[in-house]
């Protein structure tokens, strides 16, 4: 099997050796290690996750079958922030489509694109679980609900003074 | 509200942080731990459970102790056997178990040990959804300090038995929920449920004997050991024992979630806690227990919201969280939602429901766009019968999926039609 070398830094490396062995079998860590790759340099790149196959004992491409698999491994780069927007139901019947309008208009983007000055991409999401407060999106790790354009207006203000 | 009414959430302050260790057995907590594993052998906590009625809540509604006899009897020690909790919370219009992970963190994993030593496994994985940060940080913090306080780890309070908690934090697909998809995602693969039998009490994860049981059912084990099956079968209403975390979504005045009864009647659920439809809109119908339940309409109201009643009203409990249509709303819309979610999550795994999904999601499409045929209704019908049918797919995922497009095809069959007659959705501006 051919070898990549290593491009992460030691210190991730080790780290994903370590969660690798708290399972019974390496292949167990491959998400938990995407993960950690993904909070470091917010994306997975394909040098990136050949590295991992690697440290896991994996064959690439298996690796990869696992990256585009769920939802929320990027395999492409995102911006600073990274507003998902509910599609699910609950915000549908609550008027998510008005709001997902407006955010196109307001960015300038797509669902699935990045702003030009690389601060925020836009994706859907599936039911965030905050269906009493619908519509709800997630900005990073913040939950935000009973959504209407002025409070999108003011996220996005202050996603963008975020760095 | 009291432990004795309300079991499940009587801990919980909203807005506030979750009780610590010394605040939750100050308020009842780690009573039934010291008394299972001090008093109890693990049989007698299966017989406390079975006997208790406790079914699951996830949506399947198997009864949690038959579930646990099929587990082979070794000691933990002699054999490697997993608890996992399944607390990926993924169906559409369900927010039930993030108010037990966010509130009360400890209440799971005191629920993960009785569990665990019912069926003597030594090996707890919590499987959390990626989406839920906040439950994350609140698990991670309870699952330390229970280590710390010696609630995990090696022979616990002296017992001889030991058991540990890995939280395994997922990426985010919907058929991890399905239990056997659930273990092939813990051993790091694309998450394809897997045939049964063998079902996964004997051969689950990495081949081991494995038990899923989803948060909310977890969350009820520490009360039915401290008060007894009689207690939490005397909370129901119905055939059913305990309470159930119940809520409601859509246009109502007062969205949220309750813990209530189980078999209290939809209406009261509808009227008198959500308090009813907000002024200008009236209910249309609805669904029960989450996207995968059939529609019910306004004639079923009425029905008990317990697992049999539901059924015989012709949809599911589900997971009891309602989600109501509005009469402003178009159904098919609705139903065009659903469906894209569920081509989406589809794993892509059997035929039929990789290409069938899509496939009706693009006829409902054409239907809202104007471009439908009546033909696309009996395709659409043939789709309903052939992928709603248990086995014909490789899991429950399609059968689930078509549960609101063959409840809705019949109770909006006017809206179906005029759709085709008007080329195009009727009331797409006028919500």
């Amino acid at each position: 099997m051919l070898t990549v070398e290593y491009t992460l830094p030691a210190e991730l490396r080790a780290d994903i050796l370590a969660l690798a062995q708290e399972e019974l079998h390496p292949q167990g860590a491959s998400v938990a290690a995407l993960q950690l790759v993904q909070s470091h340099f917010r994306w997975i790149s394909s040098q990136h996750l050949q590295e991992v196959a690697q440290l896991l004992d994996m064959s690439p491409d298996a690796l990869d079958g696992i990256a585009t698999y769920f939802n929320l491994l990027f395999r492409q780069p995102v911006g600073r922030h990274v507003i998902m927007l509910c599609d699910s139901v609950s915000c549908w019947l609550m008027g998510r489509d008005r709001l997902c309008a407006h955010l196109r208009q307001t960015l300038g983007i797509h669902p699935g694109e990045t702003t030009p000055d690389g601060a925020i991409t836009l994706l859907p999401t599936v039911c965030l679980g905050h269906c009493d407060h619908a519509p709800a999106l997630l900005a990073d790790e913040t939950l935000h609900g009973d959504l209407d354009t002025d409070a999108l207006d003011r996220l996005i203000g202050s996603l963008r003074e975020t760095p | 509200m009291t432990a004795a009414t309300h079991p499940l959430t009587a801990m919980i302050t909203p807005a506030a942080p979750p009780p610590d260790c010394a605040a939750y057995e100050q308020a009842g907590g780690w009573q039934a731990a010291r008394k299972a594993l001090k008093i109890l052998a693990p049989a007698e906590v299966i017989d406390m459970v079975t006997r208790s009625k406790l079914r699951g809540r996830g949506g399947a509604g198997f009864a949690t102790g038959q579930k646990w006899s099929f587990v082979p009897k070794n000691a933990a020690s002699e054999r490697r056997k997993y608890l996992v909790a399944n607390a990926d919370e993924m169906e559409p219009g369900t927010f039930k178990d993030r108010w037990l992970l966010e509130g009360n963190p400890l209440q799971l994993v005191e629920g993960m040990i009785l569990a665990a030593y019912a069926i003597q496994a030594g090996h707890g994985i919590v499987f959390l959804r990626g989406e839920y940060h906040l439950p994350r940080k609140r698990l991670t913090d309870a699952i330390e300090e229970a280590r710390q306080k010696g609630w995990l780890g090696e022979n616990i309070l002296g017992s001889g038995f030991s058991f540990d908690i890995h939280l395994h934090s997922s990426a985010g697909r919907y058929i991890c929920g399905e239990e056997t998809a659930l273990i092939t995602a813990l051993e790091g693969k694309r998450a394809t449920p897997r045939s049964k039998p063998p079902f996964p009490q004997f051969s689950g994860l990495w081949g081991a004997s494995t038990v899923v049981n989803n948060v909310e059912t977890l969350c009820n084990l520490p009360h039915i050991v401290t008060n007894g099956p009689e207690w939490f079968l005397s909370l129901g209403m119905g055939a059913d024992g305990g309470t159930k975390l119940y809520g409601v979504s859509g246009r109502v005045r007062r969205p949220g979630a309750w813990e209530l009864p189980i078999g209290t009647p939809l209406r009261q659920i509808i009227e008198d806690h959500a308090g009813g439809m907000l002024p200008g809109y009236s209910l249309r119908a609805l669904l029960p227990g989450g996207a995968s339940t059939a529609f019910l309409d306004e004639s079923a109201l009425d029905v008990a919201m317990d697992y049999g009643s539901v059924e015989k009203a012709g949809s599911r409990l589900g997971t009891g969280t309602a989600i109501i249509l509005d009469d402003r709303t178009c159904p098919i819309g609705m139903i065009l939602n659903l469906e894209h979610f569920f081509a989406q999550e589809s794993c892509g795994w059997c035929t039929p429901c990789r290409d069938g999904l899509p496939w009706v999601e693009r006829l409902l499409g054409a239907l809202e766009e104007g471009t439908g045929e009546s033909e696309d209704l009996e395709e659409l019908a043939r789709h309903a019968r052939m992928l709603g049918t248990p086995g014909r797919t490789f899991c429950a995922h399609a059968p689930g999926a078509m549960a609101p497009l063959a409840s809705g095809l019949k109770l909006f069959a006017d809206d179906f039609s005029a759709h085709i007659s008007q080329r195009g959705c009727p009331l797409r501006h006028a919500a």
